[in-house]
């Protein structure tokens, strides 16, 4: 009966499809994700998690869907551009031509050696002063640096780890003297120390004084800066140096849960301090899996700060995060087409429901960023904040069967991790044991042999190569901006009050010795204009230095 | 030339930038590709590089550099290898080199540049041919 309606089309079936797919052959393509993770042709609603609480909503707990319950709609993110060059007044004017043209933060990139606590002069700065950053020896720079910003309006990032609490001093004194209270002043600084052993490579100390020096810095800032966040827990860097998504995800979470327990031992109230901690993740160029990064991160870290600590205020439990494009997607090899892939991470971002974000420039696997390069680079940011329409509707791939399915994929993926981590004895044993290390140099070797073997195409490096122009314009470090700033240095010494560095860095020794925070005696040194490398040497001495042995 | 003798090769982190994973992935292509590989680690001076290519009897040395400090730190590890009067190793540069500095760190004796996408292959014969003609 009722032969003739459309109701009698056979409706189609998963087994139909599935019987369909099968007869279609596949092309020649390995389907997989950067990561190497295979995925499915198709994902469907049994991909879906059991418990639809995992997805939740908006703005409660757990939080996979974003932090805030208006996200994009009640206020974009931070366009926040990294910055820095030659000596404070280069980047002050960087900075100033970045806010003139919309940027809504200041993050500021430091030279080499003020990244791993060396002078200018010192003879291991050769060549490197201000070269990949700002150079910053003293208060007085850090003064030249944000001459005529409002720092008690625009926030601030520093991208520092190593010598973080020192910066911090410096950045304090500097406002203070700028007439903005330490109270006032917002912004982070980056100060994730473990993942200076684990990736970026820029240390001053060995692992264990360096916790306690971090420790001393959030228990102080918790206390006097109530608008600062005192740590920016990072997988950027651990992504950087070839780590898979999941990598990414698992160790920077357990370098935040270990922070955390450290804080928690010093007898501070997780609820004081969890609030202010803030995360940065890269964005590379795998979509979707991106994408399930940052969901399954909020997810973990509201659980793990809310059930494993006891945190009771949800403000404990927001993964806040900021991102940036994947300086390692960019190819040296035609480079306009890195506009492209920053979009496309950049969007991924966002769909991340990232809190700020800074875009790479299209010649950054040349050198520093040209204005031109950086300029198109916010662009890019605006033209998805103010043109896409993505901004118009909240987590607008919660849902999709695939990217759920590839978020509780992901976070399975970083307990795996956790438990591997825990069997070591934590994450300070496992870094000490170059485990993580290893894991990720065994990725990024992984991946390499992909590329090399073309099994992973890599547009204009091993496929497409013709028409490379060579002629894109770069940035020029005027190599007498090193010696520029070198004077700057010796001026301060040749004017300062002798004896009042000498006792500075006294009581800075006597208090890593003895004990009791060292964030004081810091502040004390910067407003004597005691150097980085003077105050780092110091503890050195007390606490002596790191070498790595390399793994790989 | 005794073909069964491995090339020795030094690879080495110059300056204070901590970007190692390109240099980690050639140290293990080239020991993959059967040479014997010495990695420095991180932030080593020329003369702590010049030191472990005598050391080691190195045939080749990689240097691998993405601070943009090259223009000081190359020419400074050439004049030290030429001062010791070795000039029997190869020198290679890897990193974030822009074209315009290419031709001048060749002038000073650098056998070859390596900038990012470059394939691990080329790079592993290059090492070899370079290396052997020595």
């Amino acid at each position: 009966m009722a032969a003739h309606t459309t109701a009698s089309i056979p409706q189609p079936t998963l087994e139909g499809w599935e019987e369909a797919y099968a007869a279609t052959p596949e092309r020649d393509a390995e389907f997989i994700t950067l990561s190497g993770e295979p995925i499915h042709p198709l994902y469907t609603e049994a991909d879906l998690p059991q418990d639809p609480a995992s997805i939740g909503v908006p703005g409660a707990y757990p939080y996979t869907r974003g932090v805030y319950p208006s996200m994009y709609r009640g206020r974009l993110w931070t366009m926040r551009q990294f910055a820095g060059f030659g000596t404070a007044d280069e980047t002050n004017e960087r900075f100033r031509y970045l806010l003139e043209h919309g940027q809504t933060g200041l993050s500021t990139a430091f030279d080499m050696p003020s990244l791993m606590g060396h002078d200018s002069d010192h003879p291991l700065s050769l060549g490197e002063v201000g070269r990949e950053g700002v150079a910053v020896d003293t208060v007085d720079d850090m003064q030249t640096l944000f001459q005529g910003i409002d720092l008690g309006k625009v926030t601030v990032s520093m991208t520092i780890n190593a010598p973080a609490a020192i910066m911090l001093a410096y950045y304090v004194v500097a406002a203070e003297r700028a007439g903005v209270p330490a109270e006032k002043l917002g912004g982070t600084i980056q100060a994730d120390i473990l993942k200076e052993y684990i990736a970026q490579k820029e240390w001053c100390f060995p692992i264990d004084p360096a916790m306690r020096l971090l420790g001393d810095m959030i228990e102080w800032s918790t206390e006097q800066m109530p608008r600062w966040n005192s740590v920016s827990i990072s997988g950027y860097h651990i992504r950087e140096a070839g780590a898979t998504a999941a990598q990414e995800l698992a160790f920077t979470l357990k370098d935040g849960l270990t922070y955390v327990e450290q804080a928690v031992e010093r007898g501070l109230d997780v609820d004081d301090f969890a609030p202010r901690l803030s995360f940065f993740f890269n964005a590379q160029i795998d979509f979707f899996e991106e994408i399930a990064k940052y969901r399954a991160a909020r997810r973990i870290w509201a659980r793990e700060l809310r059930e494993t600590f006891g945190a009771k205020d949800p403000k404990s439990w927001l993964m806040r995060f900021h991102t940036q494009t994947a300086g390692v997607s960019l190819t040296a090899q035609q480079p306009l087409n890195n506009i492209v892939r920053t979009a496309i991470e950049a969007l991924a971002g966002v769909l991340g429901g990232t809190q700020s974000l800074h875009t790479n420039s299209y010649d950054e696997a040349l050198a520093l960023p040209t204005e031109e390069a950086v300029r198109i680079a916010l662009r890019t940011q605006q033209i998805i904040a103010h043109e896409t329409g993505v901004t118009n509707t909240i987590d607008p791939l919660g849902g999709s069967y695939f990217v759920e399915a590839l978020t509780d994929k992901m976070e399975q993926q970083a307990y795996d991790y956790f438990s591997k981590i825990d069997e070591l004895g934590g994450m300070v044993e496992a870094v000490k044991q170059n485990y993580p290390q290893r894991e990720i140099a065994d990725a990024s070797y992984e991946l390499q042999g992909r590329i090399d073997h073309e099994q992973r195409i890599v547009v204009g490096v091993n496929r497409y190569t013709e028409g490379d122009d060579a002629q894109t314009p770069i940035l020029k470090i005027d190599p007498a901006l090193e010696r520029k700033q070198v004077g700057n240095l010796q001026a301060v010494r040749a004017r300062r009050d002798a004896a009042a560095v000498e006792a500075s860095l006294t009581e800075v020794k006597r208090v890593a010795q003895q004990g009791g925070n060292l964030m004081p005696p810091l502040l004390e040194a910067a407003r004597a204009h005691t150097s980085e490398g003077e105050i780092v040497h110091a503890l050195q001495q007390v606490w002596g230095d790191y070498t790595e042995t390399p793994v790989f | 030339m005794n073909t069964s003798k491995k090339i020795r090769v030094v690879v080495a982190k110059p300056g204070l930038d901590g970007h190692d994973r390109g240099a980690k992935i050639i140290a293990r292509a080239l020991r993959d590709a059967g040479m014997e590989v010495i990695y420095t680690g991180l932030h080593q001076t020329p003369e702590q590089i010049v030191e472990t290519v005598i050391q080691e009897d190195a045939d080749a040395v990689g240097l691998s550099i993405l601070s943009g400090a090259h223009m000081t730190l190359v020419p400074r590890i050439v004049d030290l290898l030429r001062e010791q009067e070795i000039d029997d190793v190869l020198v290679t540069v890897g990193g974030t080199i822009p074209a315009d500095d290419i031709p001048e760190l060749k002038k000073l004796g650098v056998a070859e540049v390596f900038t990012p996408g470059a394939p691990t292959q080329d790079i592993v014969d290059f090492m070899r041919a370079g290396a052997s003609r020595n």
